[in-house]
Protein backbone atom coordinates (compact mmCIF):
# COMPACT_ATOMS: atom_id res chain seq x y z
CA UNK A 1 0.00 0.00 0.00
CA UNK A 2 1.51 3.32 -1.04
CA UNK A 3 1.15 5.96 1.62
CA UNK A 4 -0.66 9.13 0.60
CA UNK A 5 0.26 12.70 1.42
CA UNK A 6 -0.87 16.10 0.32
CA UNK A 7 2.70 17.30 -0.19
CA UNK A 8 5.84 15.25 -0.72
CA UNK A 9 9.12 17.18 -0.53
CA UNK A 10 12.28 15.66 -2.00
CA UNK A 11 15.41 16.86 -0.22
CA UNK A 12 16.17 18.04 3.31
CA UNK A 13 18.38 21.07 2.75
CA UNK A 14 17.33 24.65 3.52
CA UNK A 15 14.88 24.66 0.55
CA UNK A 16 13.10 21.41 1.39
CA UNK A 17 13.04 21.99 5.14
CA UNK A 18 11.64 25.51 4.77
CA UNK A 19 8.99 24.19 2.37
CA UNK A 20 8.11 21.56 4.99
CA UNK A 21 7.95 24.19 7.72
CA UNK A 22 5.39 26.13 5.70
CA UNK A 23 3.26 23.20 4.46
CA UNK A 24 3.08 21.58 7.91
CA UNK A 25 2.08 24.90 9.49
CA UNK A 26 -0.62 25.07 6.83
CA UNK A 27 -1.78 21.71 8.21
CA UNK A 28 -1.03 19.96 4.96
CA UNK A 29 -0.17 16.33 5.46
CA UNK A 30 3.49 16.50 4.43
CA UNK A 31 6.40 14.11 3.97
CA UNK A 32 10.03 15.03 3.46
CA UNK A 33 12.37 12.53 1.82
CA UNK A 34 16.08 12.88 2.58
CA UNK A 35 18.83 10.41 1.70
CA UNK A 36 21.31 11.39 4.38
CA UNK A 37 21.11 13.70 7.31
CA UNK A 38 18.91 16.76 6.94
CA UNK A 39 20.65 20.09 6.44
CA UNK A 40 21.93 19.88 2.87
CA UNK A 41 25.23 21.20 1.51
CA UNK A 42 25.33 23.95 4.12
CA UNK A 43 26.30 21.41 6.81
CA UNK A 44 29.72 21.21 5.15
CA UNK A 45 30.34 24.93 5.60
CA UNK A 46 32.71 25.56 8.47
CA UNK A 47 31.20 28.92 9.26
CA UNK A 48 28.28 30.81 7.71
CA UNK A 49 28.32 34.59 8.03
CA UNK A 50 25.64 35.54 5.51
CA UNK A 51 22.52 33.83 6.84
CA UNK A 52 20.41 36.61 8.39
CA UNK A 53 19.52 36.25 12.05
CA UNK A 54 22.98 35.10 13.11
CA UNK A 55 25.02 38.30 13.45
CA UNK A 56 28.02 36.43 14.89
CA UNK A 57 27.82 33.73 12.23
CA UNK A 58 27.00 30.08 12.80
CA UNK A 59 28.53 26.73 11.83
CA UNK A 60 26.89 25.23 8.76
CA UNK A 61 26.24 22.03 10.63
CA UNK A 62 24.45 23.80 13.46
CA UNK A 63 22.44 25.92 11.03
CA UNK A 64 21.28 22.76 9.24
CA UNK A 65 20.30 21.18 12.57
CA UNK A 66 18.38 24.28 13.67
CA UNK A 67 16.44 24.55 10.40
CA UNK A 68 15.62 20.85 10.69
CA UNK A 69 14.50 21.24 14.30
CA UNK A 70 12.20 24.13 13.40
CA UNK A 71 10.82 22.44 10.27
CA UNK A 72 9.83 19.23 12.07
CA UNK A 73 8.15 21.02 14.97
CA UNK A 74 4.73 21.22 13.31
CA UNK A 75 4.10 17.67 12.17
CA UNK A 76 6.31 17.30 9.11
CA UNK A 77 7.05 13.61 8.59
CA UNK A 78 10.48 12.59 7.38
CA UNK A 79 11.83 9.41 5.82
CA UNK A 80 15.40 8.40 5.01
CA UNK A 81 15.40 7.27 1.40
CA UNK A 82 16.66 8.30 -2.00
CA UNK A 83 14.14 9.43 -4.62
CA UNK A 84 14.44 7.40 -7.80
CA UNK A 85 11.66 8.91 -9.93
CA UNK A 86 8.26 10.53 -10.17
CA UNK A 87 5.33 8.98 -12.01
CA UNK A 88 2.17 10.82 -12.96
CA UNK A 89 -1.11 8.99 -12.45
CA UNK A 90 -3.94 11.31 -13.45
CA UNK A 91 -4.01 14.01 -10.76
CA UNK A 92 -1.68 12.09 -8.47
CA UNK A 93 2.08 12.06 -8.37
CA UNK A 94 3.84 8.90 -7.28
CA UNK A 95 7.27 9.58 -5.83
CA UNK A 96 9.38 6.45 -6.07
CA UNK A 97 12.19 5.94 -3.57
CA UNK A 98 14.63 3.30 -2.43
CA UNK A 99 12.30 2.56 0.53
CA UNK A 100 8.78 2.64 -0.93
CA UNK A 101 6.49 4.75 -3.11
CA UNK A 102 4.63 7.80 -1.83
CA UNK A 103 1.56 9.38 -3.40
CA UNK A 104 1.17 13.15 -3.38
CA UNK A 105 -1.13 15.86 -4.65
CA UNK A 106 1.84 18.22 -4.96
CA UNK A 107 5.57 17.54 -5.06
CA UNK A 108 8.31 20.01 -4.16
CA UNK A 109 11.65 19.03 -5.63
CA UNK A 110 14.48 20.38 -3.49
CA UNK A 111 17.10 17.69 -3.93
CA UNK A 112 19.89 20.24 -4.20
CA UNK A 113 23.33 19.67 -5.52
CA UNK A 114 26.56 17.86 -4.91
CA UNK A 115 30.16 18.72 -5.59
CA UNK A 116 31.60 18.61 -9.07
CA UNK A 117 34.63 16.48 -9.66
CA UNK A 118 37.57 17.58 -11.81
CA UNK A 119 37.39 14.46 -13.95
CA UNK A 120 41.17 14.17 -14.37
CA UNK A 121 43.60 11.24 -14.07
CA UNK A 122 44.48 10.42 -10.47
CA UNK A 123 41.42 12.06 -8.95
CA UNK A 124 39.47 8.90 -8.27
CA UNK A 125 42.54 6.79 -7.53
CA UNK A 126 43.71 9.16 -4.78
CA UNK A 127 40.34 10.06 -3.26
CA UNK A 128 40.90 9.57 0.45
CA UNK A 129 44.66 9.44 -0.18
CA UNK A 130 45.26 13.16 -0.53
CA UNK A 131 42.33 14.11 -2.76
CA UNK A 132 39.51 15.57 -0.67
CA UNK A 133 36.20 17.30 -1.23
CA UNK A 134 35.79 18.42 2.39
CA UNK A 135 38.35 20.79 3.89
CA UNK A 136 36.46 20.93 7.18
CA UNK A 137 36.78 17.15 7.49
CA UNK A 138 40.31 16.61 6.33
CA UNK A 139 42.37 19.77 6.95
CA UNK A 140 43.79 18.32 10.17
CA UNK A 141 45.43 15.44 8.30
CA UNK A 142 47.72 17.92 6.54
CA UNK A 143 49.38 19.67 9.48
CA UNK A 144 52.59 21.43 8.39
CA UNK A 145 52.27 20.10 4.84
CA UNK A 146 51.63 21.98 1.59
CA UNK A 147 48.18 21.62 0.06
CA UNK A 148 46.38 22.95 -2.99
CA UNK A 149 42.78 23.98 -3.31
CA UNK A 150 41.10 24.15 -6.71
CA UNK A 151 38.36 26.73 -7.19
CA UNK A 152 37.65 30.42 -6.76
CA UNK A 153 34.18 30.71 -5.26
CA UNK A 154 33.01 31.37 -1.70
CA UNK A 155 33.31 27.72 -0.73
CA UNK A 156 36.86 27.40 -2.10
CA UNK A 157 38.12 30.54 -0.37
CA UNK A 158 36.43 29.68 2.93
CA UNK A 159 38.14 26.32 2.72
CA UNK A 160 41.52 27.90 1.87
CA UNK A 161 41.23 30.01 5.02
CA UNK A 162 40.41 26.93 7.08
CA UNK A 163 43.30 24.97 5.55
CA UNK A 164 45.70 27.80 6.39
CA UNK A 165 45.16 27.01 10.08
CA UNK A 166 46.80 23.60 9.57
CA UNK A 167 48.87 23.41 6.40
CA UNK A 168 52.32 24.91 5.84
CA UNK A 169 51.24 26.47 2.51
CA UNK A 170 47.87 26.72 0.78
CA UNK A 171 48.01 27.19 -2.97
CA UNK A 172 44.74 28.32 -4.52
CA UNK A 173 44.55 27.11 -8.13
CA UNK A 174 41.98 28.98 -10.16
CA UNK A 175 41.26 28.71 -13.87
CA UNK A 176 40.38 32.40 -14.17
CA UNK A 177 42.32 35.57 -13.43
CA UNK A 178 40.14 36.66 -10.55
CA UNK A 179 38.10 35.07 -7.80
CA UNK A 180 34.34 34.70 -7.83
CA UNK A 181 34.22 34.69 -4.01
CA UNK A 182 32.67 37.62 -2.17
CA UNK A 183 35.02 40.58 -1.60
CA UNK A 184 35.20 40.13 2.16
CA UNK A 185 36.48 36.58 1.74
CA UNK A 186 38.97 37.68 -0.92
CA UNK A 187 40.33 40.33 1.44
CA UNK A 188 40.78 37.75 4.20
CA UNK A 189 42.54 35.34 1.85
CA UNK A 190 44.88 38.01 0.46
CA UNK A 191 45.81 39.01 4.02
CA UNK A 192 46.67 35.42 4.99
CA UNK A 193 50.42 34.92 4.44
CA UNK A 194 50.12 31.14 4.02
CA UNK A 195 47.75 31.47 1.06
CA UNK A 196 49.22 31.83 -2.45
CA UNK A 197 47.41 32.03 -5.78
CA UNK A 198 48.03 30.40 -9.13
CA UNK A 199 45.86 32.22 -11.65
CA UNK A 200 44.68 31.04 -15.07
CA UNK A 201 45.75 27.56 -14.12
CA UNK A 202 44.07 24.18 -14.38
CA UNK A 203 45.10 20.85 -12.91
CA UNK A 204 45.66 18.21 -15.57
CA UNK A 205 46.76 15.25 -13.50
CA UNK A 206 47.17 14.20 -9.88
CA UNK A 207 50.30 12.10 -9.43
CA UNK A 208 51.37 10.01 -6.47
CA UNK A 209 52.25 6.59 -5.22
CA UNK A 210 50.58 5.55 -1.96
CA UNK A 211 49.23 9.07 -1.67
CA UNK A 212 49.27 12.32 -3.62
CA UNK A 213 52.74 13.73 -4.31
CA UNK A 214 52.37 16.36 -7.03
CA UNK A 215 50.08 18.04 -9.54
CA UNK A 216 50.64 18.51 -13.24
CA UNK A 217 49.37 21.98 -14.05
CA UNK A 218 48.61 23.92 -17.20
CA UNK A 219 48.92 27.70 -17.25
CA UNK A 220 46.30 28.47 -19.87
CA UNK A 221 47.60 31.94 -20.83
CA UNK A 222 51.32 31.21 -21.21
CA UNK A 223 50.88 27.53 -22.11
CA UNK A 224 53.44 26.50 -19.50
CA UNK A 225 53.05 23.12 -17.83
CA UNK A 226 54.65 23.30 -14.39
CA UNK A 227 54.38 20.71 -11.63
CA UNK A 228 53.55 21.46 -8.01
CA UNK A 229 54.66 19.33 -5.06
CA UNK A 230 51.86 19.00 -2.52
CA UNK A 231 50.58 16.45 0.00
CA UNK A 232 46.90 17.12 -0.52
CA UNK A 233 44.50 18.61 -3.04
CA UNK A 234 41.07 19.92 -2.07
CA UNK A 235 38.52 20.28 -4.84
CA UNK A 236 35.86 22.97 -4.61
CA UNK A 237 34.81 23.81 -8.15
CA UNK A 238 31.11 24.23 -7.66
CA UNK A 239 28.03 22.12 -7.45
CA UNK A 240 25.98 20.06 -9.86
CA UNK A 241 22.26 19.50 -9.38
CA UNK A 242 20.96 16.12 -8.21
CA UNK A 243 18.48 15.64 -11.03
CA UNK A 244 19.50 12.33 -12.62
CA UNK A 245 16.33 10.68 -11.34
CA UNK A 246 14.21 13.34 -13.09
CA UNK A 247 15.50 12.71 -16.63
CA UNK A 248 12.56 12.08 -18.93
CA UNK A 249 10.13 13.40 -16.33
CA UNK A 250 10.92 17.11 -16.31
CA UNK A 251 12.83 19.14 -18.89
CA UNK A 252 16.36 19.81 -17.64
CA UNK A 253 18.84 22.30 -19.08
CA UNK A 254 22.31 21.30 -20.29
CA UNK A 255 23.71 21.50 -16.75
CA UNK A 256 20.83 19.49 -15.28
CA UNK A 257 18.92 22.35 -13.67
CA UNK A 258 15.12 22.71 -13.65
CA UNK A 259 13.35 25.80 -14.97
CA UNK A 260 10.60 27.32 -12.86
CA UNK A 261 8.52 30.47 -12.93
CA UNK A 262 8.43 32.95 -10.06
CA UNK A 263 5.95 30.69 -8.21
CA UNK A 264 8.51 27.85 -8.34
CA UNK A 265 6.14 25.96 -10.65
CA UNK A 266 7.74 23.56 -13.13
CA UNK A 267 6.21 22.58 -16.46
CA UNK A 268 4.08 19.96 -14.72
CA UNK A 269 1.13 21.26 -12.71
CA UNK A 270 1.57 20.40 -9.04
CA UNK A 271 5.31 19.83 -9.27
CA UNK A 272 7.42 22.63 -7.85
CA UNK A 273 11.20 23.06 -7.60
CA UNK A 274 13.18 25.05 -5.04
CA UNK A 275 16.78 25.85 -4.17
CA UNK A 276 20.07 24.97 -5.88
CA UNK A 277 18.32 22.67 -8.30
CA UNK A 278 16.68 25.60 -10.13
CA UNK A 279 18.08 27.20 -13.22
CA UNK A 280 19.81 30.46 -12.23
CA UNK A 281 19.56 29.73 -8.53
CA UNK A 282 21.75 32.05 -6.46
CA UNK A 283 23.03 28.90 -4.68
CA UNK A 284 22.89 30.42 -1.25
CA UNK A 285 21.27 28.81 1.78
CA UNK A 286 19.09 31.86 2.33
CA UNK A 287 17.93 31.92 -1.31
CA UNK A 288 17.10 28.22 -1.09
CA UNK A 289 15.05 28.82 2.05
CA UNK A 290 13.18 31.62 0.26
CA UNK A 291 12.48 29.34 -2.70
CA UNK A 292 11.17 26.69 -0.31
CA UNK A 293 8.74 29.10 1.29
CA UNK A 294 7.50 30.30 -2.10
CA UNK A 295 7.08 26.75 -3.41
CA UNK A 296 5.15 25.76 -0.26
CA UNK A 297 2.78 28.71 -0.50
CA UNK A 298 1.93 28.01 -4.16
CA UNK A 299 1.71 24.26 -3.51
CA UNK A 300 -0.90 25.00 -0.87
CA UNK A 301 -2.85 27.18 -3.35
CA UNK A 302 -2.58 24.41 -5.95
CA UNK A 303 -3.97 21.81 -3.56
CA UNK A 304 -6.83 23.98 -2.36
CA UNK A 305 -7.65 25.00 -5.91
CA UNK A 306 -6.79 28.67 -5.53
CA UNK A 307 -4.14 28.79 -8.21
CA UNK B 1 20.39 -2.86 20.86
CA UNK B 2 23.64 -3.48 19.07
CA UNK B 3 25.57 -0.26 18.87
CA UNK B 4 28.97 0.45 17.36
CA UNK B 5 31.62 0.49 20.09
CA UNK B 6 34.11 3.31 20.47
CA UNK B 7 37.62 1.92 20.32
CA UNK B 8 41.05 3.52 20.63
CA UNK B 9 44.74 3.05 19.89
CA UNK B 10 45.10 0.72 22.88
CA UNK B 11 42.39 -1.85 22.14
CA UNK B 12 42.12 -1.68 18.34
CA UNK B 13 44.22 -4.79 17.67
CA UNK B 14 42.32 -6.90 20.13
CA UNK B 15 38.83 -5.80 19.10
CA UNK B 16 39.29 -5.46 15.36
CA UNK B 17 42.20 -7.62 14.26
CA UNK B 18 41.42 -10.61 16.45
CA UNK B 19 37.66 -10.58 15.87
CA UNK B 20 35.98 -13.74 14.61
CA UNK B 21 33.41 -11.85 12.54
CA UNK B 22 34.13 -9.10 10.01
CA UNK B 23 34.42 -5.67 11.66
CA UNK B 24 33.41 -2.33 10.15
CA UNK B 25 35.55 0.51 11.49
CA UNK B 26 34.19 4.03 11.09
CA UNK B 27 37.00 6.63 11.23
CA UNK B 28 35.46 9.96 12.21
CA UNK B 29 35.92 13.20 14.12
CA UNK B 30 33.61 15.64 15.83
CA UNK B 31 34.35 18.44 13.34
CA UNK B 32 33.31 16.40 10.30
CA UNK B 33 29.73 16.94 9.12
CA UNK B 34 29.57 14.03 6.66
CA UNK B 35 30.75 11.78 9.53
CA UNK B 36 27.65 12.80 11.43
CA UNK B 37 25.60 11.92 8.36
CA UNK B 38 27.14 8.46 8.25
CA UNK B 39 26.71 7.80 11.99
CA UNK B 40 22.94 7.09 12.02
CA UNK B 41 23.32 4.75 9.05
CA UNK B 42 26.09 2.86 10.85
CA UNK B 43 23.82 2.58 13.89
CA UNK B 44 21.07 1.05 11.75
CA UNK B 45 23.47 -1.34 10.04
CA UNK B 46 24.88 -2.43 13.42
CA UNK B 47 21.36 -3.43 14.36
CA UNK B 48 20.57 -5.15 11.05
CA UNK B 49 23.85 -7.12 10.88
CA UNK B 50 23.88 -7.90 14.60
CA UNK B 51 25.77 -11.14 15.34
CA UNK B 52 27.22 -11.34 11.84
CA UNK B 53 29.32 -8.17 11.63
CA UNK B 54 30.69 -6.01 14.47
CA UNK B 55 30.89 -2.24 14.25
CA UNK B 56 33.51 0.03 15.79
CA UNK B 57 34.29 3.74 15.71
CA UNK B 58 37.66 5.44 15.91
CA UNK B 59 37.82 9.15 16.70
CA UNK B 60 40.88 10.14 14.63
CA UNK B 61 41.42 13.26 16.71
CA UNK B 62 42.10 11.16 19.82
CA UNK B 63 43.64 8.11 18.12
CA UNK B 64 46.11 9.26 15.53
CA UNK B 65 48.23 6.07 15.67
CA UNK B 66 45.54 3.87 14.18
CA UNK B 67 44.57 6.53 11.65
CA UNK B 68 48.21 6.82 10.56
CA UNK B 69 48.69 3.04 10.44
CA UNK B 70 45.88 2.74 7.91
CA UNK B 71 46.86 5.97 6.08
CA UNK B 72 43.56 7.68 6.80
CA UNK B 73 43.69 11.09 5.08
CA UNK B 74 39.99 11.69 4.65
CA UNK B 75 36.99 11.16 6.87
CA UNK B 76 34.54 9.57 7.07
CA UNK B 77 36.43 6.44 6.01
CA UNK B 78 34.92 3.03 6.55
CA UNK B 79 37.26 0.05 6.57
CA UNK B 80 35.94 -3.49 6.68
CA UNK B 81 38.33 -5.92 8.35
CA UNK B 82 38.17 -9.65 7.86
CA UNK B 83 40.63 -11.93 9.66
CA UNK B 84 42.76 -8.94 10.60
CA UNK B 85 43.06 -7.51 7.11
CA UNK B 86 41.26 -4.50 5.65
CA UNK B 87 39.29 -5.82 2.67
CA UNK B 88 37.19 -2.78 1.79
CA UNK B 89 37.78 0.96 1.91
CA UNK B 90 34.98 3.52 1.52
CA UNK B 91 35.57 7.27 1.66
CA UNK B 92 32.87 9.89 2.20
CA UNK B 93 29.15 9.66 2.64
CA UNK B 94 27.57 6.73 0.79
CA UNK B 95 23.90 5.72 0.76
CA UNK B 96 22.91 2.82 2.98
CA UNK B 97 22.18 0.49 0.05
CA UNK B 98 25.72 0.88 -1.23
CA UNK B 99 27.19 0.16 2.21
CA UNK B 100 25.01 -2.94 2.50
CA UNK B 101 26.49 -4.30 -0.71
CA UNK B 102 30.02 -3.98 0.78
CA UNK B 103 28.87 -5.65 3.99
CA UNK B 104 27.21 -8.50 2.13
CA UNK B 105 30.38 -8.98 0.10
CA UNK B 106 32.40 -9.16 3.34
CA UNK B 107 30.15 -11.98 4.58
CA UNK B 108 30.71 -14.16 1.54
Amino acid sequence: MNKEYEVVIIGGGPAGLTAGLYTSRDRLNSLLIERGLAGGQIVNAQWVENYPGFPEGISGFELGQLIHQQATKYGLETVTAEATGIELQQEQKVVKTTESNFIAKAVIIASGSERHKLGIPGEEEFTGKGVSYCATCDAAFFRQQPVAIVGGGDAAITEALHLAKFASRVIVIHRRHQLRASRILQEKALAEPKIEFLWDTVVEEIVGKDSVKRLKLHQVVTGEKPTLEIAGIFISIGLKPNTNYLKGILPLDATGHISTNEKMETEIAGIFAAGDIRYHSARQAIAAAGDGATAAIYAEKFITGQS
Amino acid sequence: MNKPIAIDDSNFDQIVLQAKTPVVVDFWATWCAPCRMVAPIIDELAEEYSGRISFAKVDVDQNSKIATRYSIMSIPTLLIFKKGEPISHTVGYKPKEELKRSLDAALE
